[in-house]
């Protein structure tokens, strides 16, 4: 019995050095959770903010409601850009490593998360993302070569030289662009939702958080507006168990699931397994559905695991066991996915590999060209006079004078 | 033409435009059903519907990141914030988002938002409603920040502020809404009724942003200010019986150096003065603009009249507030009689 107050202050199950332990994550058989009908009232399904859907089990079928009876091409599909974003990451780290560009972020582990809703998005849905997305960039259309060319601020880069590594965006795609600032996005997301409503379309936003994320304003700002006027909205909680060295339980994901964090504010929540393709995809098209005919926002969790470090800016090794994604009880989402295509007969271990080699050759072949339009210490250059476009929609006179002012003292390209 | 004071001249910029244009929405705390706290809202709700003027949470943050949002989708949010004294909240929203996305998109996406936000004092209003944060804005590159001073300049400039592509902050001085203040709290409150600002035309116009405006001619000494103080430099000039010309800055960024480096090189001398704080205020980069382009016209040190560096006390309204005492102080000692 607690006598007198006293902070509990929340720890990791283990640290660099300890046995790996997964103990607190509450799992839930593949094929056990309910898919309701999609007009089901939060109070009625709240339950699913806690059980764990999962379509893929440990044998690698396909179990229970939200199967979405995918076919072969359909996996494929899946697997073919789940993949690529693993080797595109890859080799971005390397490249990164090299010293060829400044930063890199990858999405080791966190990859059926894009892939799979995007494709359960439309290409008119308007997508918020956070700074791990890159697989939906990737799904939605953009190049490979300008992805890099965005990381080497070259010539090609869409941001113009003015934003960091990995920072993209696509007009075209309906992909926003990419903040460092954790979470503003959010409410971006429910407004673009609202506008979609107070116009009549049936488009829907989505956005994208992790856990720790859950902790900043900007994200209970964006729960009640989605819930007030019930914006037609997908706001998902990537929770990769780790915020650099803060695992989820300083987020408060101990006490309760992140996918509860909308039922006092009446959002149904869906916690679902991250690492479980089609489970991922089927609980996005439930929610996506749901918006889509009037019937609010929904708040996912994703669960699953950082399998690499937060960014090319930090080592894992110092703030948690070493080989801790091993002992993820949800394992690799690449790995489990491949399985079941095996188990299904629509794949092999030799078809895996020949693709792997396939899209290791598509990304050299990407990064050759991307190094024609300019790299860290080779031309072509950006003209460092375009620096002062685009603050305002007209550059405004003292913008003007100050361009002339920097052509004059430190000289152009 | 029609009589009208700020509030009027605001709502009825929200109403041309908004009858204009069906992609501008109305949102903030109580702008809908009730009107906003001021009224600027009032009537709105029932001619647009409660899809276009939207009762909004009381979520600063929450309200300026929606309008983004809604701004990225093609609609021009036109977002209240009941006191500029509560915009903090959306701070990061209006730094790090709203002034940056052009920028930082390659110029590929954009959010047209408006920010409407009450601010000054003179009030009674204490710390938490007396506030004049626009020098914090200013100091942002990526956003407009514009401060009306009278019910023309108040319509024109938010018409402009809400077509704008950019992202505009558009500050009322609320001491100032119902009629003009000299600075002097002893006399009687005056309406608009016998400014002749306070005729409005009933439609459309515009007042650009970007350029200030010479509200009272001069010779001898230039004040360049803003909101409810270029009623108390007018005043002032008559007390001190100094030929001051009053250029009140409307749009403070960008800023219309033209307008004021002409004056001060024809007058020779310079009284800048905001009711916001002096320390790293907005005054000082005017001090130091106006002292670059007009240095070999100055007779006198450049001089200004400000708030105290405290926060703006209750009990102690009108020795914080630079009404008429210090600014006629401040013209006769930029004029050396004192």
């Amino acid at each position: 019995m607690i006598t007198k107050s006293r902070l509990q202050i929340p720890r990791p199950t283990a640290r660099p050095g300890e046995e790996p332990d997964f103990s607190y994550l509450d799992l839930s058989p593949a094929g056990s959770v309910d898919k309701p009908p999609l007009d089901a009232r939060t109070r009625d399904i709240q339950h699913l903010s806690s059980g764990l859907i999962r379509v893929l089990d440990d044998d690698h079928t396909a179990k229970g409601p939200w199967d979405p009876g995918f076919d072969k091409a359909q996996l494929q599909v899946g697997l073919r850009w789940m993949l690529m974003n693993r080797v595109f990451d890859e080799r971005m780290w390397q490249i990164q490593r090299q010293g060829r560009i400044s930063f890199y972020m990858q999405a080791l582990g966190e990859e059926a998360i894009s892939i799979a809703q995007g494709m359960a998005l439309r290409s008119g849905d308007m997508c918020f993302p956070s700074y791990r997305n890159q697989g939906l960039f990737m799904y939605r259309g953009m190049k490979l070569v300008d992805m890099m060319c965005q990381c080497l601020s070259n010539t090609r880069d869409m941001c113009l030289g003015r934003q960091l590594p990995i920072m993209y965006h696509s007009k075209s795609g309906n992909m926003f662009s990419i903040s460092g600032n954790l979470g503003t996005q959010y409410p971006h997301a429910v407004g673009w939702a609202m506008a979609s409503a107070i116009k009549g379309e049936d488009h829907i936003a989505a956005s994208w958080v992790g856990d720790g994320t859950t902790s900043e304003a900007d994200f209970h700002h964006a729960l009640t507006f989605a819930a007030v006027y019930q914006a037609p909205a997908i706001l998902n909680i990537v929770n990769n168990q780790w915020a650099i060295s803060t695992f989820q339980g300083t987020a408060a994901g101990q006490r309760r699931a992140f996918a509860a964090r909308g039922l006092g504010l009446g959002i149904p929540g869906l916690r679902v397994d991250g690492n479980d393709f089609l489970a991922v995809y089927s609980a996005t098209l439930w929610a996506a559905d749901r918006a889509r005919r009037g019937a609010g926002p929904t708040l996912i969790e994703l669960v699953t695991y950082r399998g690499g470090a937060h960014s090319t800016s930090d080592d894992p090794s110092k703030y948690r066991p070493k080989d801790e994604w091993k002992s993820f009880p949800l394992g690799d989402p690449i790995e489990r996915l491949k399985q079941h295509m095996i188990a299904e007969g629509h794949w092999s271990d030799a078809k895996h590999d020949s693709l792997i080699d396939e899209l290791r050759t598509e990304v050299t072949a990407a990064w050759k060209e991307a190094q024609k339009h300019g790299t860290m210490t080779e031309g072509p250059w950006l003209d460092p006079a375009t620096m002062f476009d685009d603050v305002y929609a007209e550059t405004p006179k003292h913008l003007e004078s100050q361009r002339r002012r920097m052509l004059e003292v430190e000289g152009g390209k | 033409m029609a009589r009208m004071n700020m509030i009027e001249a605001i709502r009825s910029a929200h109403d041309i435009v908004m009858d204009k244009d069906p992609t501008v929405v109305a949102l903030g705390e109580d702008v809908g059903y009730f009107g906003g706290v001021f009224r600027c809202t009032d009537g709105l709700q029932r001619k647009y519907g409660e899809h276009r003027v939207i009762d909004a949470p009381i979520s600063e943050g929450g309200i300026i990141g929606a309008a983004i949002g809604m701004g990225v989708n093609g609609l021009r949010p036109v977002a209240e914030i009941q006191f500029a004294d509560y915009i903090y909240p959306g701070f990061d929203q209006i730094v790090s988002e709203l002034a940056k996305i052009r920028y930082r998109s390659g110029g590929e996406f954009f959010s047209p938002v408006t920010i409407r936000t009450p601010c000054g004092g003179g009030i009674h209003g204490g710390q938490t409603h007396s506030q004049s944060p626009e020098g914090i804005f200013t100091h942002v590159s990526g956003i407009k920040v514009v401060m009306p001073s009278n019910p023309y300049d108040a319509k024109g400039l938010l018409i402009s502020a809400i077509e704008s592509d950019d992202p505009v902050i558009f500050f009322e001085p609320k001491r100032i809404y119902n009629g003009p203040f000299d600075g002097d709290p002893e006399k009687p409150a005056i309406s608009w009724n016998s400014h002749p600002k306070g005729e409005v035309p009933e439609g459309y116009y515009t007042v650009p942003l970007g350029q200030a405006d010479i509200a009272r001619s001069g010779d001898e000494l230039t004040i360049v200010t803003y909101g409810t103080l270029v009623h108390v430099a007018i005043a002032a000039a008559k007390e001190t019986g100094v030929d001051c010309e009053v250029i009140d800055v409307r749009t403070l960024a960008p800023l219309d150096i033209a307008t004021l480096a002409e004056s001060v090189k024809k007058t020779g001398r310079c009284l800048i003065a905001h009711e916001a704080t002096r320390f790293g205020g907005y005054g000082a980069e005017l001090a130091a603009t106006i002292q670059k382009e007009c240095f070999y016209h100055l007779e006198a040190p450049i001089s200004r009249v400000a708030g105290w560096d405290t926060p703006y006390p209750h009990a102690f309204e009108w020795q914080y507030f630079p009404g008429l005492k210090r600014m006629s102080a401040g013209i006769r000692r930029v004029m050396e009689t004192e």
